[in-house]
């Protein structure tokens, strides 16, 4: 079989996304013609930034879960095929199997596996780690930041100071530092898990608490029921293979292994942990900012004054008013995330050699830079798209939201 | 350059302006079909409620509309020549230079990062082309003149080094340096303390008249515009709907929205049993949403169905005998505008019951770090308040009056908990509460003493409906067992400040500033409140409104005998609804007793002086004229001796010095009236009234 | 003002020493120890021949005690071994237990001896710091200038067509990490596949020879990705100044556009922009370590790679302290920087 040629691998890429496309044109009518009644979200599809911004990151999001699903890949993105190394793009498998894709749509890799099926697949991890971790991040920031701002005094400068020191710590050291595999075999990762995904269920029960005290009879069922299904995700998530912490020298017990129904690979979680915890201070920053300016407010004020607690008051007269901004800077700070995942990658911290993510890709694809490009351009331009679609969708919701 | 040539016609001639702001859905017009003249050395008043389009004017005149606005019709000639047809290079002559202007905000528009004398001396650099010394011997010159104290620190310190008046004073001093013929003023004193305001106008009105100047003043407040101009121009919605020298305006009105807007001031006269204000019904129609017809019809008393709404532009019209008076009525020939006024009911004076709130030496020191940012060791204290004491009854209204900086809002939050008292008592019911922290007062005392807030667009949460609002306070203060009886209570509330209940529903972006207000009383009287701080409710209201946001505070007192705590700078409504006052300067009570006591001799000097500062919009009272030197010390660093006694024009009265020693006791007149002043009988009893009514 | 700058010194001493104690802790836990005994002595050792090994070179005291002969404030440790010889860190090769001072640690000026390097820390510290602050030099001196012309540009009419485009030319490079941007140059400008071949793929000869040729593509990949934050930094900045009420005072006053813009907005609108230039120092620091490894480039990051890489505990403890302090002197110089710049803040 003759190689493809441009056109061609343009257009049989664009068929093999087309699930893709029908969902982004079906969400996209759906969010016009009812734009008027979605609030904020709505008012994105006024302003074209935002809406360029949003395609692109909707774009990827839909390419990872279909990819996900094995409906856009064409090959295995482990498999190894004879004689596909470092093949150009549209290059023909040499002797396809009944039934597989005839060709490699970006050609191969070093290793002989498939550019275009890896590329999907990497959408994956970032589309299933960074959003996450970033919503992690700012429970942390949050519930740390909002009594900083709101308290001041000794507490706010002990937590500062905590944040300023994480702050402080070049990046890229921290993480040769939190995701080699010895430190890992120490289990800090995991005491450092423990802690951090303890946030969100503070969180919520404080947020569902402050609301409902009054009212007992509503209160206190809701409130069992949501720890109790927090508590076992949180049991889910934590605990591996029967164990909280597993070392050689020490274990905690966890969920037994009959009811763990989900383990988060040891590296994922490094990598997830290590990302939030260098997020959260920023936001804890941002959030503490917000506090001390919307606390002087006169509602603020009125809560006080018919004595609502200081959670009640963070959490529903300060938060709820703080939204706009942290929203734009979440949007920003997934685009952040995904480009500390490449660079974890690149260094080839934490994520498994063989995972498709595209930092990872790029480390690989590098070495061979001046002779094949494919390897390493493909991940590159999928980052750079991603990321600059989640500014664009930023600075959309940022210019949408201050019209009000 | 030079000025233009000589020219002796009006300065200014706007002539059938219409301005319009151009948005991604509609043309909001702003200003439609405005004319006015002002002649030479004439000080011309544009006055209206916010949003009546009296500062697009302004901005119109300056050629500065920004990009979305636009004038659609009309032309504005200044001395003759068409603004719209200048180029920029032209433009930008004239401004600073023959035009210039003063703003609202003294701190913002000033450069933070420049020194002011540099600021100052840029304009005559720019425009004549001066050097640096000549331009300094300038900026000294004006700042001379604008009576500030060693003008050459001045010139070498930056903005915010200053107090607000002085702020005000240099941006008054750099309009002036290269002695333009037309100043335009917007709110230039709305910042400003009523004693500061005061001197500011003084200083304006003497410096119009030093410099030959034609004024422009823009401002929402009647009183002031009376002191200051000779001619007045009334703006509703974007129209001028009356125009006149002051005393026709004043006197002769001819036009309703006129007479409704002197009927809701509070004027010496009013009282609120007796006369109460009118307020105009409904509410100020949004820029796209006007009437067919006369904008004013809706509301106004005299509105005739099938000619007031018909759709077409009402002109204005000469009013016959009076000198270029005109008026944008259809009616205004057959309404008998000398009618009196059909008095609302006449309100029963409720006697005030028993003693509920009792304070007793409180006094509230603050511990500061003197610099905030360097931080450093040594702290200072700030007496927020000293030695406050007085008893409030049921149903009684006790005013709390004083500027910025006196004490009045630290003791508010004394009283609601916010802050516990460092010494002294608050007995509420004969229970101490003045160490009790909010978090740790039961219940029913949290909802017996609540508050009303005074910026209407910071008092409720905008991201909660107002039902769920208020449903909230009824939450917290145990009203009503379920979920319904609490609607139900708080559709009541609704009822209760005259809000439709589908407001229930309503996020706080879609109401207006008085109906916010309003919501932020039924949320305090959710707890069937008895004791209600109202920390200048109405202050950011416009005039209109005020009245009756003020009828509405006046009517549940009334109904629920409540003991209202009003606390105000504005010396007009508290005369109006007050039944005793508490005059306050830098953390002292320095007057207290009841309304007649305080505003008549003999005053506290200080009572005296705010007496005369405050304006009023008539033209029959006379006012004796005092102006206070200088700006409110800071309270971080007050005065020694009497706390007034650096600005104290009777000071020279007391023998040897007294008043900067020791601060005076607090004496007793006589029927409740006590005065905290060291000067004697004899001359308090020489003191004449500030304010006197010509027909008396 | 004094009593600020000596506040400000002690936090950063305090924070100096929290973070130095992290990674030293993080550094000395036992599976790194184990590592370096094993690399150190053999890869077959025995747990006990680990544990004698630990144990002689002093690894097993306590952490803080460990911390504080690293410091220099306690007497390092010393091994008598059965034969009576002493050994310890401050005893260097050719000097007796008699000679050797009592206390070796970084306030000592004694940083360590590199296992992968076989060189004094300090040594090879200041070698590649050198290196590194000639790429940065660089990398300041074509970033800031450009950064702020292109804010400033970007900012000075909002919403113009110039505006729009530049936003757009920030934002995409904002979303350009160092490893993207790297390798798209490299592609573009040094590969036989494109084959423009303008600028060499590799920056190693740039250390004997810095020249266009092969130290572009590396100050550009770093250029690029930090100019686009600092741009719109200061648009943002400049586009607020722009708005305020003194602008305009000044435009009614008669100034003109380009004096608008010069004299009174920029003052204002680069007080903002500069604690952001300082306070991109750890974010610097990254994408220096990234470039230093993408071009092979030896130089401080490449040491931080390596030293992280093979478990060489001095060496890394010594990079963290330099890249600790560093950032926290910038921090340092941002606050000092805004005090002075913001005349409102300096003199109240």
């Amino acid at each position: 079989m003759e190689p493809l040629g441009t056109f061609e691998i343009t257009l049989r890429i664009l068929y093999q996304l087309s699930p893709v496309w029908v969902t982004l044109v079906i969400l996209f009518i759906f969010s016009i013609a009812f734009k008027r009644r979605l609030g904020l979200y709505g008012k994105l599809f006024d302003s074209p930034i935002g809406m360029i911004g949003f395609g692109m990151v909707m774009f990827w999001v839909f390419t990872g879960i279909y990819g996900a699903m094995d409906m856009i890949v064409t090959h295995d993105p482990l498999a190894q095929l004879s004689g596909m190394k470092n093949k150009a793009p549209g290059t023909p498998l040499r002797n396809p199997e009944e039934g597989s894709y005839p060709y490699y749509l970006l050609g191969g890799d070093n290793l002989a596996r498939d550019v275009f099926s890896r590329l999907v697949k990497g959408a994956w991890v970032v589309v299933q780690i960074a959003p996450l971790a970033t919503l992690f991040a700012f429970m942390v920031g949050i519930t740390l930041g909002l009594p900083a701002g709101y308290y001041g005094g000794r507490l706010d400068v002990f937590l500062s100071f905590l944040a300023n020191l994480i702050l402080a710590f070049p990046v890229i050291l921290l993480f040769y530092l939190l995701v080699t595999p010895e430190i890992v075999a120490t289990g800090v990762p995991n005491y450092m898990a423990i802690v951090l995904f303890l946030f969100p269920i503070v969180f919520v029960t404080v947020l569902l608490n402050t609301r409902y005290y009054t009212r007992p009879k509503l209160r206190n069922p809701l409130l069992a029921g949501v720890l109790v299904i927090a508590f076992w995700l949180y049991l889910q998530t934590v605990s591996n293979g029967g164990y909280l912490v597993n070392t050689p020298t020490f274990s905690l017990w966890g969920l037994p292994r009959v009811l763990d129904f989900f383990d988060i690979p040891g590296g994922i979680l490094v990598v997830f942990v290590s990302v939030v915890f260098v997020n959260s201070p920023t936001v804890f920053r941002i959030v503490r900012g917000l506090t001390m300016d919307i606390k002087t407010r006169d509602y603020v004020a009125a809560a006080q004054t018919r004595g609502e607690g200081p959670w009640y008051i963070m959490l529903w007269e300060i938060l709820p008013n703080a939204r706009g901004p942290l929203i734009v800077d979440f949007c920003l700070r997934i685009g952040y995330t995904t480009i500390l995942l490449g660079t974890l990658g690149f260094f080839g911290l934490g994520l498994p050699p063989e995972s498709p993510d595209w930092g990872s890709t790029i480390n690989d694809g590098r070495k061979l830079l001046s002779v094949y490009l494919h390897p390493a351009l493909a991940p590159a331009f999928a980052l750079l798209t991603l990321v600059l679609g989640l500014n664009l969708l930023a600075d959309g919701l940022r210019e949408e939201s201050l019209k009000d | 350059m030079s000025k233009l040539a000589d020219y002796d016609g009006p300065i200014l001639e706007i002539d059938k302006l219409s301005i319009s702001f151009f948005t991604r859905l509609r043309e909001i017009p702003a200003v439609m079909d405005f004319s006015v003249t002002v002649q030479p050395g004439e000080a011309v008043g544009l006055v209206g409620e916010s949003g009546c389009g009296k500062s697009t004017v302004a901005l119109g005149v300056m050629q500065d509309l920004g990009k979305n606005g636009r004038v659609v019709s009309g032309s504005i000639r200044f001395k003759g020549r068409d603004l719209a047809e200048m180029t920029a290079e032209e433009l930008r002559d004239i401004r600073g230079n023959e035009i210039a202007m003063i703003y609202q905000e003294p701190m913002a528009s000033l450069n933070p990062a420049m020194k002011i004398g540099k600021q100052l001396m840029e304009v005559p650099m720019i425009h004549e082309g001066v050097g640096q010394k000549e331009a300094y011997a300038r900026a000294l010159e004006v700042v001379t003149d604008v009576r500030l104290p060693d003008p050459e620190r001045m010139l070498n310190s930056y903005p915010h080094q200053l107090s607000g008046g002085q702020q005000q004073r240099i941006v008054i001093a750099m309009a002036l340096m290269s002695k333009p013929s037309l100043l335009i003023l917007d709110e230039p004193t709305t910042a400003l303390d009523v004693t500061v305001e005061a001197a500011v106008v003084d200083l304006v009105k003497d410096l119009g008249k030093k410099y030959g100047t034609s004024m422009l003043f823009i401002s929402h407040n009647l009183g002031l515009v009376l002191e200051t101009c000779d001619r007045l121009c009334v703006m509703y919605s974007g129209e001028a709907v009356e125009r006149g020298s002051i005393h026709d305006v004043f006197d002769e009105m001819q036009h309703p929205y006129t007479q409704a807007l002197f009927r809701s001031i509070p004027l010496p006269g009013a009282d609120k049993n007796a006369r109460p204000l009118v307020a105009i019904p409904g509410n100020f129609p949004l820029p796209h949403e006007r009437p067919p017809g006369c904008n004013f019809g809706p509301r106004c008393d005299y509105f005739e169905a099938g000619r007031c709404d018909v759709d077409q532009v009402i002109p204005m019209r000469p009013v016959p005998g009076n000198d270029r008076h005109e008026t944008r009525c259809l009616r205004f020939e057959e309404i008998d505008w000398n009618a009196p006024l059909t008095l609302a009911e006449q309100k029963e004076k409720s006697a005030p019951g028993k003693v509920v709130l009792k304070m007793d030496n409180l006094k509230k020191y603050y511990e500061v770090a003197a610099n905030a940012l360097f931080g450093g060791g040594e702290k200072k204290v700030v007496k927020a308040n000293e030695t406050l004491s007085f008893e409030a009854r049921e149903s009684e209204t006790l005013a709390i009056v004083g500027e910025s900086g006196c004490g009045k809002s630290t003791f508010a939050k004394v009283l609601m908990g916010l802050e516990t008292a460092t010494e002294g008592e608050i007995l509420l019911d004969g229970r101490n509460i003045e160490q009790t922290p909010i978090e740790a007062r039961d219940t029913r005392t949290i909802s017996d003493v609540q508050m009303v807030f005074q910026n209407p667009f910071d008092t409720l949460n905008p991201s909660m409906t107002v039902g769920r609002q208020i449903m909230r306070a009824l939450e917290i203060f145990q009203v009503g067992n379920s979920e319904a009886e609490r609607r139900q209570k708080m559709l009541e509330l609704l009822d209760l400040v005259k809000l439709p209940r589908a407001f229930a529903n309503r996020m706080p972006r879609q109401l207006s500033g008085g109906q916010k207000q309003r919501v932020g009383i039924a949320r305090a009287f959710a707890g069937g409140a008895r004791i209600v701080v109202a920390d200048e409710p109405v202050s950011a209201l416009d005039v209109s409104v005020q009245a009756a946001v003020t009828d509405l505070l006046m009517e549940i007192q009334r109904k629920e005998k409540t003991t209202l705590l009003f606390i105000s700078h504005d010396l007009s409504i508290v005369r109006y609804l007050s039944d005793r006052v508490m005059v306050m300067y830098l953390g002292h009570v320095v007057e207290l007793g009841d309304t007649e006591q305080v505003f008549s001799p003999p005053y506290h000097p200080y009572t005296e002086a705010l007496l005369s500062a405050v304006p009023i919009a008539d033209t029959s009272v006379e006012k004796e004229h005092i102006v206070l030197e200088g700006d409110i010390p800071s309270a971080m660093d007050p005065p020694p001796g009497c706390p007034f006694q650096t600005r104290c024009r009777w000071k020279s009265e007391v023998p040897g010095n007294l008043c900067e020693r020791e601060v005076p006791p607090q004496r007793q007149l006589g029927k409740g009236h006590q005065i905290k002043c060291h000067l004697d009988d004899a001359t308090l009893a020489r003191m004449t009234p500030v304010i006197k009514t010509a027909a008396e | 003002m004094g009593v600020f700058i000596l506040r400000r010194v002690g936090v950063m001493l305090l924070t100096a020493l929290c973070l130095t104690f992290v990674v030293f802790f993080m550094t000395n836990l036992y599976p790194n120890l184990e590592k370096l005994a094993k690399t150190q002595g053999n890869f077959r050792m025995s747990d006990e021949a680990v544990a004698t090994w630990l144990e002689r070179g002093g690894y097993l005291q306590s952490t803080p005690k460990k911390y504080l002969e690293w410091i220099g404030l306690a007497p390092s440790y010393r091994h008598v071994a059965e034969d009576g010889t002493v050994t310890g860190r401050c005893i260097q090769p050719g000097m007796t237990a008699e000679e050797a001072p009592r206390y070796c640690g970084i306030l000592q000026g004694y940083w360590g001896y590199s296992t992968v390097f076989r060189d004094e820390v300090g040594n090879i510290i200041a070698t590649r710091l050198g290196l590194t602050g000639y790429l940065m030099f660089w990398v300041m001196l074509i970033m800031v200038p450009s950064a702020l012309i292109l804010g400033v540009l970007a900012g000075m009419r909002e919403g113009s067509a110039m505006d729009r485009s530049l936003s757009t030319v920030a934002i995409t490079t904002t979303a350009t990490p160092e490893y993207v941007s790297g390798v798209l140059f490299i592609a573009i400008f040094s590969s036989s596949a494109v084959g423009l071949k303008w600028f060499k793929g590799t920056a190693t000869s740039a250390m004997e020879n810095p020249n266009f040729e092969n130290f572009t593509l590396p100050v550009l990949t770093i250029v690029l990705y930090g100019m686009g934050y600092i741009a719109r930094m200061t648009r943002a900045s400049m586009t607020e100044v722009m708005t305020a009420q003194y602008i305009r005072t000044a435009r009614l006053k008669g100034v003109s556009f380009h004096n608008i813009v010069l004299k009174h907005a920029l003052r204002n609108a680069l007080i903002a922009p500069f604690t952001v230039i300082m306070l991109q120092f750890p974010w610097l620091l990254n994408g220096v370590v990234i470039v230093e490894t993408l071009f092979n480039y030896k130089g401080f990051g490449w040491t931080l790679v390596q030293a992280a890489g093979n478990n060489d505990i001095e060496l890394l403890l010594g990079v963290s302290v330099v890249s600790v302090l560093v950032v926290l002197i910038t921090q340092l110089i941002s606050d000092i920087g805004y005090v002075y710049l913001n005349p409102r803040i300096r003199i109240s």
